[in-house]
């Protein structure tokens, strides 16, 4: 029989969280800190409107590129959060989660040959989604001496003549890592001058513990060559509603909508009732998981601190990234050990990119009650680490 | 850091000033002194335990009963409502609007104590039009608290 796979994807190396996922399975009674997602319930009211559209009956497609009245509430806000204006007829595509935006985007814009910057550690999905585009990933590592940012410098460095998009990934999954106003300022400008285009995924927009998530479309110029990604997964607890948007130029979104059209239809209607509500009613819900979040983060910076753990203070997202290189092992082995001599799942920084080495990837969406037994357990597993040595 | 504070030991008042300061992110002085204003100004009146009775061998019944009053005249529902709420059975008294006036919550051992009061000492005050009293059956949620649900993580146990 003949070979039936295809090459490109039988070469793309499957991804290094499956990898983990098996062993952590296998043990039954671990607590897990190794979830990307929120641990809060959708709130309630945003899934009565979810059902009330079940039982009216509205079982059928929407069109292609959502429902109108979404597109509406998905422009109005990204006026009052970044003052920017996106037509919702023409440059907004409702999506099947974060995901697919990230890969029609790509194979929207994407020719053979063209090379797609990203900076890791960054989420899994990017790399595998430009190659399967035709493209050619370029990565940067970036650096826990930045906080994980991305500088100008490093970009200036990754841009050749085939350099097409950038990927923006801020607030970070796994660091942590914002983006703020000066730091995207000088990245638009290198942006423009290079006439290279971004990708911002910013599904954690909304969880950020500084200032507000700036967006890289509010700085002049770049709204025009951005297609900016978001979703209602992590702002509203929505993972398995599974509902994204894109924004861009209308001549992108135009074709996007066309991959989306005969590859998807449209995304879940149910979904998009329910997120119709939540854009319009939601405000108080992201509050107040964003305090319970923040609160966490603080509890686990100062555990770090207390067992001498170095990290970085991430502002963004529900992740943090303490360094376990004194240790003297891999990332994988490191919370390997952990996980076996301790019970505690965490996801070994390389999982995100090689330059995730030397770091682990904590999420805080757990209570904080599970987290103080982790950290209890982590404190327990450094200091015979410590004693080893 | 006020609202914050107060929403943190809402649900838990057992949590220590050490870990509020972590929490919230300030000196734990800060929340030693904020605690002591807030107890003070009478924002914070007590710290209690919530307690799923039915779970324990120890017999309570509980009431809700609804009270029309005639209001008095300088003194509104003040004076009456006092006059209910002085008993030490009474566990709440609430200004009503709507059907009715006052809302008293009380508990004791028996409905025939809960049936005495109302019939002794509750009805029998002259301001009082007239009662109904309700039993409660089955507890459900208390204090923003589920009592039958137990948390469950349902998530997968990695994801990216």
């Amino acid at each position: 029989m003949r070979n039936p796979l295809s090459d490109t994807i039988v070469n793309i190396k499957p991804s290094g969280i499956r990898k983990f996922f098996d062993i952590v399975s296998e043990m039954k009674d671990a607590i897990s800190l190794g979830v990307g997602e929120p641990d809060f319930d959708t709130p309630w009211h945003i899934r009565d409107e979810g059902i009330y559209s079940l039982e009216k009956g509205r079982t059928f497609y929407t069109s292609n590129s959502g429902l109108k009245e979404l597109k509406t509430e998905i422009s109005n806000y990204l006026k009052r959060s970044q003052n920017v204006e996106y037509n919702p007829d023409t440059d907004v595509l409702v999506t099947v989660g974060g995901s697919e935006a990230i890969d029609i985007g790509f194979r929207a814009m994407l020719n053979p040959g063209d090379e797609v910057i990203i900076p890791q550690p960054s989420y899994v999905s990017y790399e595998p989604c430009a190659i399967l585009a035709g493209a050619k990933p370029v990565i940067i590592n970036l650096k826990a001496e930045n906080e994980f940012r991305l500088t100008a410098e490093e970009l200036l460095e990754a841009i050749t003549d085939k350099t097409k998009i950038l990927v923006l990934p801020f607030p970070n999954n796994p660091t942590g890592a914002i983006m703020e106003k000066e730091d995207l300022e000088k990245i638009a400008k290198v942006i423009i001058e290079k006439d290279i285009f971004v990708m911002s995924d910013e599904i954690y927009a909304e969880l950020t513990y500084k200032d507000k998530h700036v967006s890289i479309v509010s700085i002049p110029g770049m709204q025009e060559r951005t297609i900016l990604i978001n979703g209602f997964s992590k702002a509203y607890a929505m993972t398995g509603w599974r509902l994204g948007y894109a924004c861009g130029p209308k001549e992108i979104i135009k074709q996007m909508t066309k991959i989306h059209q005969y590859a998807i239809m449209c995304a879940p209607t149910t979904s998009q009732y329910a997120a119709v509500e939540a854009l319009k009613n939601g405000d108080d819900d992201i509050k107040e998981m964003k305090t319970a979040y923040n609160q966490r983060r603080r509890f686990l910076m100062n555990a770090f601190k207390e067992m001498g753990l170095e990290c970085f203070e991430p502002y963004g997202a529900f992740y943090v990234f303490p360094c376990i290189k004194e240790f003297g092992m891999t990332s994988e082995e490191f919370a390997t050990m952990f996980l076996k001599e301790e019970k505690v799942a965490t996801v070994p920084g390389t999982a995100f990119g090689d330059s995730g080495e030397g770091f682990l990837r904590i999420s805080y969406a757990y209570s904080l009650e599970t987290l103080k037994i982790a950290m209890e357990r982590l404190k327990n597993f450094v200091t015979r680490l410590r004693e080893r040595q | 850091m006020r609202d914050e504070l107060l929403a943190i030991i809402e649900k838990n008042s057992r949590i220590d000033t050490k870990e509020l300061a972590v929490l919230l992110g300030v000196e734990e002085i800060d929340i030693i002194n904020e605690l002591a204003k807030l107890q003070d100004e009478g924002i914070i009146c007590g710290f209690h335990t919530l307690i799923n009775w039915e779970k324990t061998d120890i017999e309570k019944v509980t009431a809700l009963i609804e009270v029309r009053v005639t209001p008095q005249r300088g003194q509104g529902f003040d004076n009456i409502a006092e006059r209910i709420y002085k008993y030490p059975e009474v566990r709440a008294v609430y200004l009503i609007s709507g059907g009715f006036d006052l809302l008293v919550i009380l508990e004791e051992k028996s409905l025939k104590e809960i049936a005495n009061f109302v019939s002794d000492k509750l009805s029998t005050l002259d301001s009082v039009l007239s009662t109904a009293t309700h039993f409660i059956l089955k507890k459900y949620k208390d204090h923003g608290i589920m009592f039958s649900e137990k948390y469950e993580d349902k998530r997968e146990v990695i994801t990216p």
